[in-house]
């Protein structure tokens, strides 16, 4: 039975999520992937203020296709995480919660997870109609002049994803390349043994 | 002298991209109902029935089937007796791409300068590669390729003395690192011989051919099936969380190299392998 989650999250919820839970989000994400990351990163070593306040929310890597009539989104799957990865401890030392995106992520940002108190959660990478379906509204926030690139506000219902890292340092991806418990592993062992 | 126009070239093009980026291809759809059914992890079996959802709601609703509609490699196989008329050829492909992004409502995804990371705005310009041969056939072959797995190709150069073990061990390591990055369960196009850039071209030719259809010479169709056994022993799974599906498909392609050359390279796709090709 999957988990239902809502931003802003508090550090009791960010706290009892463990790797292999399923979610659903419901509520408000905030879009952003390369460069609108760049920006932000920017805007804080200026001493600026973000277009949004980190503090308890999501961020959803996610560059989607422009919307066409009658849609609120186009195709809007995640991208790779591990591009953000010299981006987010800024991010989560200001109080982000959760990032959405596919992929491991560096020793770095799992560290500042487990030191701020934050989960990452996977989406299906690939799959961008089925989850542009769960995303209600969309509303550019900033940047619009990077285009698929902008800063968005979305609010989302029931939109799936699985914890892949959680705030205790557990590593789905991890455990799989280690094949903790994976059938793969006995199958090794077999051909060893033969 | 056979005769094609440029308007018949865009129009190709542009039926291509739309096709290729709206429908993914039988085989890798009849690939995934396999995987599903081979799976014993339920998490395994629910990621790989979104990916198949995904792809019926994208025929259905006419939209993206991933949001990362890509950098289009074009490919164009053309006889020498053909002689293009009305203008540009290499215009002629990146009008159909501009016109078909922007009726498919897809994302542009292409910047014109690595460094300064300008947004072209129509998603041009295509990388376009020729192939010329005697006859008068004219075949365009589009692979709109997401960066997720594109990024996650690697090129090596072995010495000859590596052999086999040499290109399945590379192979294996490839695809081991792109881990979730590359949107597994991935095909696996992997070129071996010819040189540097040879390699890397033949590595994604291989993800052109459909992938119920192993090489024909029997030695690499045998090697093809023998990589991916070991690939999916990985257990990287879909998304790379885990299962028995890491790869869909594992083609070779392969050219004479040098006597002191063993050059491989491995282009992954993901599961969302886009392709479509037309022949004018």
């Amino acid at each position: 039975m999957a988990k239902r989650l809502k931003a802003p999250l508090t550090d009791d919820e960010v706290q009892s999520l463990r790797a292999g839970d399923e979610i659903l989000i419901d509520g408000c994400l905030y879009a952003a992937r390369d460069a609108a990351h760049k920006r932000m990163m920017a805007a804080l070593e200026q001493g600026q203020i973000l277009p949004f306040d980190p503090a308890g929310q999501i961020i959803y890597y996610v560059g989607p296709c422009p919307a066409p009539p009658g849609k609120v989104i186009g195709s809007a799957g995640p991208t790779t995480s591990g591009r953000m990865d010299a981006y987010t401890p800024a991010l989560l030392e200001r109080g982000l919660k959760a990032m959405i995106g596919k992929g491991d992520r560096s020793r770095e940002v799992i560290a500042a997870m487990q030191k701020y108190g934050a989960v990452y959660l996977a989406a299906v990478g690939g799959a961008g109609v089925y989850l542009a379906q769960r995303i209600v509204a969309a509303a550019p926030l900033a940047y619009p002049d990077l285009g698929p690139e902008a800063l968005l506000r979305l609010q989302v219902e029931s939109f799936p994803c699985v914890v892949a890292i959680d705030a205790h340092g557990n590593n789905i991806y991890e455990q799989v390349r280690l094949k903790l418990g994976s059938p793969a592993n006995k199958e090794e062992q077999d051909d060893k043994e033969q | 002298m056979r005769e094609i126009y440029y308007e018949q070239i865009k129009a190709a093009v542009k039926q291509c991209v739309l096709k290729a980026n709206l429908e993914l291809p039988e085989d890798i759809e009849a690939a995934l109902r396999v995987a599903w059914a081979g799976e014993d992890s339920e998490r395994a079996r629910g990621l790989l029935q979104i990916m198949l959802d995904n792809a019926e709601m994208a025929r259905q609703q006419r939209m993206a089937i991933c949001q990362d509609t890509g950098l289009v490699a074009v490919t164009i196989s053309i006889g020498q007796d053909v002689h293009i008329v009305g203008g540009d050829i290499n215009e002629a492909v990146n009008a159909g791409i501009r016109e078909g992004y922007q009726e498919g409502w897809f994302r542009k995804s292409v910047v014109t300068d690595p460094l300064e990371r300008v947004n072209s705005g129509d998603n041009t310009p295509a990388v376009i590669h020729y192939e010329l041969a005697a006859g008068d056939h004219f075949i365009i072959t589009v692979l709109p390729k997401g960066a997720g797995s594109e990024n996650m190709g690697q090129l090596t150069m072995l010495k000859p003395a590596q052999g086999w073990e040499g290109v399945r061990d590379f192979v294996v390591k490839v695809v081991k690192e792109a881990g979730g990055n590359a949107c597994p369960p991935v095909i696996v196009g992997v070129g071996i011989g010819g040189n540097m850039e040879m390699a890397s071209y033949l590595a994604k030719k291989a993800l052109l051919r459909p992938i119920n259809r192993r090489h024909n010479k029997p030695r690499l169709a045998q090697l093809e099936q023998e990589l991916l056994k070991m690939v999916n022993r990985l257990g990287l799974g879909p998304q790379g969380l885990g299962g028995a599906t890491t790869a869909l498909a594992v083609n070779i392609e392969s050219y004479p190299t040098h006597i002191a050359c063993l050059p491989v390279a491995v282009s992954l796709g993901c599961h969302a392998t886009r392709r479509s090709s037309c022949e004018l």
